[in-house]
């Protein structure tokens, strides 16, 4: 187990290396610099401004400063805004976004595979039709129209709830129902399919011949089967719950992480482009370890380890 | 002897997209205290069915048990309640099935797996279900049980698996047990031990139990009485004895003549040509009829009276009529 798991960390620097090194990249070849933006600066300013930020030395320079700050995780001020480090950005930004994210991932796991397993219990039934085609809504309305609609609707035309920010539970709803119902939709669709199928199985028979109770059956003999597919996409959908935010922050005015990071790349601010391609790189890196290790967890049959077994 | 079970007039049918599926039609058999009953046929006669069917464990729907009663010890069991029903499943009545390697669950341990059953149905500790469950699996054969219920169902072989799921049935010491095929998944070594198995579990238990085969092999090494079931129906039924020496169905015997045997060296194997009716509408006279060697003209019209040979034995053909015995005695004289 140990050594899988850290086999699994040297895994996870190199990937994040990676990413470090394509986004150093493509930061230097788009054209553009932080400084020669509309206004036209002095061009001595500009030349003492970039030795400032190391920006005239040579790439490969440039590129191992930016290593260091990444292994000493100190990615200096702002360029555009020089009163704040990248790690303030980060430190305000993050726990909103991280916020928004896992209740979204809440959300959308509960409300997915409850629907998912009432649809497969009544299968072919009216619930059953009903949950399959709000699935298939909610698998087609991409997330920023339906937090257009949700706002217009519910905010706008009703007043239920707020229009915008992030200020308490009432203002969540909006954003967290706009990001979680396309994975709700995708993990009801698959806990609903996968379902069907466990139900079918003999060792699903095998514990009604013990006499156990219906409940007892889906939740101790299914469910768990049923939830390893769900498992398995977890990684994407957060991933895609992860861009996802930067679209819904927008939307809703979230001040997360999402605003730093889209105007970072507009304004050409390269620490706090950096800073938060590094941080959301190792976020998602970690979750999806995670998510290995709980289907690990799932399925007896994946050995993580080589201990034990026949 | 006691009578632990009696299925009679059994109907089961399927609604499917394509009509009405009389899958069992007037099964009528009983079974003794600690006696072993083979129930054989081809592939689709309704035997799995019928089985389910005394589990109370047809999909309903499509499935149905339109008619008949099925009495286990004194109770009718098709009236039961599904809550009454669990009661007895596991508890009293306890099922077995084909392949060992899907009727085992991949993610729970196989200690979860053989003590679910006994912490159901009794209010015992879990150093109790424990200990019971490391008796059980001694029972059957498994050496280090207390290591090895910790292990999960890949982590053993076939016939392993298959002693664990016949520990998992016997866990609450039913007093019927149904077996659906339970070596036909088996190599043929295997197959032998898991009988062998069956036999020692009953004489330790006293057991009743139901053997479901399609196997004749299997058939004669453990059943006390067979039924021969063919499209729906027990067209004959009689001692391990009666079945394989004094056969009289054409069906049965058709069975038996497909089967290699040791003591009938030399005989050319048969099988039956043709195949069992479609069970939408199946026909009305005897369904063996467009098979049958012997077919007469009332064979595809009425369905035969059962002639009771012996007290065991019991016949459903029309040959079995004094004056079709005789028609053929004066045939055979010509
Ligand atoms: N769920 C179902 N829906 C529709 N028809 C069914 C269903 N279950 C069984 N049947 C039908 O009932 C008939 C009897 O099936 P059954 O499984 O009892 O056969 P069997 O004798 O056990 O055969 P085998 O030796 O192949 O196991 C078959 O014709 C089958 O098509
Ligand atoms: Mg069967």
């Amino acid at each position: 187990m140990l050594r899988y798991i850290l086999k699994r960390l040297l895994i996870m620097v190199i990937t994040l290396w990676i990413i470090v090194t394509l986004t150093f990249i493509l930061m230097v070849s788009i054209p553009g610099s932080p400084f020669n933006s509309e206004r036209g600066t002095n061009e001595a300013v500009q030349a003492n401004l970039e030795a400032h930020y190391n920006l005239d030395e040579p790439y490969v320079i440039q590129y191992f400063l930016y290593l260091k700050s990444i292994v000493t995780f100190d990615f200096g001020p702002s360029i555009k805004q020089p009163s704040q480090t990248v790690n303030d950005m980060l430190g305000r930004g993050f726990p909103i976004s991280f916020e928004l994210g896992i209740i979204t991932i809440i959300v959308a796991v509960i409300s997915g595979v409850t629907l998912g397993i009432f649809a497969a219990l009544k299968h072919n039934k009216v619930i059953d039709y009903m949950a399959m085609g709000f699935a298939v809504l909610g698998i087609s309305i991409p997330n920023f129209v339906l937090a257009t609609l949700l706002i217009q609707q519910l905010a706008v035309n009703y007043e239920l709830f707020p229009v915008a920010r992030w200020l308490s539970p009432a203002h969540m709803i909006l954003p967290v129902t706009a990001l979680a119902t396309g994975p709700m939709a995708i993990i009801a669709r698959l806990t609903r399919s996968t379902m069907l199928e466990v139900l079918t199985q003999d060792y699903i028979k095998m514990a009604r011949a013990k006499g156990l109770s219906p409940w007892k059956i889906v939740i101790k003999h299914a469910l768990k089967n049923a939830l390893m597919p769900v498992v398995t996409i977890m990684g994407t959908l957060l991933a895609g719950i992860l861009t996802g935010t930067f679209v819904i922050e927008k939307i809703f005015a979230v001040p997360g992480m999402g605003k730093y990071f889209v105007e970072s790349i507009n304004q050409r601010d390269y620490p706090v482009i950096m800073g938060t391609t590094v941080f959301y790189s190792a976020f998602l890196i970690i979750m999806l370890f995670l998510v290995d290790l709980a289907y690990g967890i799932l399925d007896p049959r994946i050995k993580l380890h080589k201990k034990g077994g026949e | 002897m006691d009578k632990i079970l009696e299925v009679k007039d059994l109907h089961v049918t399927f609604s499917t997209y394509g009509g009405t599926v009389k899958a069992v039609r007037g099964v009528n058999f009983y079974l003794n205290k600690g006696e072993t009953l083979a129930i054989v046929g081809e592939s689709g006669c309704g035997k799995s069915v019928t089985s389910n069917a005394i589990m109370r464990l047809i999909p309903e729907p499509p499935g149905k048990i339109s008619n008949g009663s099925i009495i286990f010890k004194n109770k009718e069991l098709t009236t039961l309640s599904e809550k009454e029903m669990r009661s007895i499943r596991g508890v009293d009545i306890s099922m077995i099935f084909q392949d060992p390697m899907t009727a085992l669950n991949p993610t729970l341990t196989i200690g979860t797996q053989l003590m679910e059953g006994l912490q159901q149905h009794q209010q015992i500790t879990g150093d109790q279900a424990k200990s019971k469950a490391i008796e059980m699996m001694n029972l059957v054969g498994i050496p280090n049980p207390a290591e090895r219920l910790k292990q999960y169902p890949h982590q053993f072989s076939g016939g392993m698996r298959q002693r664990i799921v016949i520990a998992m049935a016997l866990i609450c010491k039913p007093e019927l047990l149904i077996a659906d095929e339970p070596t036909t998944a088996l190599d043929v070594t295997i197959q032998a031990q898991i009988l062998e198995l069956f036999n020692e579990i009953q004489e330790v238990t006293g057991v009743s139990i139901i053997l479901i085969t399609h196997d004749l092999g299997v058939v004669a090494k453990i059943a006390d009485r067979i039924a021969v079931m063919y499209a729906g129906k027990i067209i004959e039924v009689g001692t391990k004895r009666e079945i394989f020496y004094q056969t009289q169905h054409p069906y049965t015997k058709g069975l038996l003549h497909s089967v290699p045997r040791l003591d009938l060296q030399g005989e050319k194997l048969t099988p039956i040509d043709g195949t069992p009716p479609d069970l939408f509408s199946p026909p009305q006279g005897c369904p063996f009829t467009a098979r049958c060697p012997l077919a007469m003209e009332v064979c595809d019209k009425v369905y035969p009276v059962t002639t009771e040979r012996s007290d065991s034995h019991k016949v459903d053909c029309w040959m079995q009529d004094d004056r079709a015995k005789q028609l053929l005695a004066t045939s055979a004289e010509k």
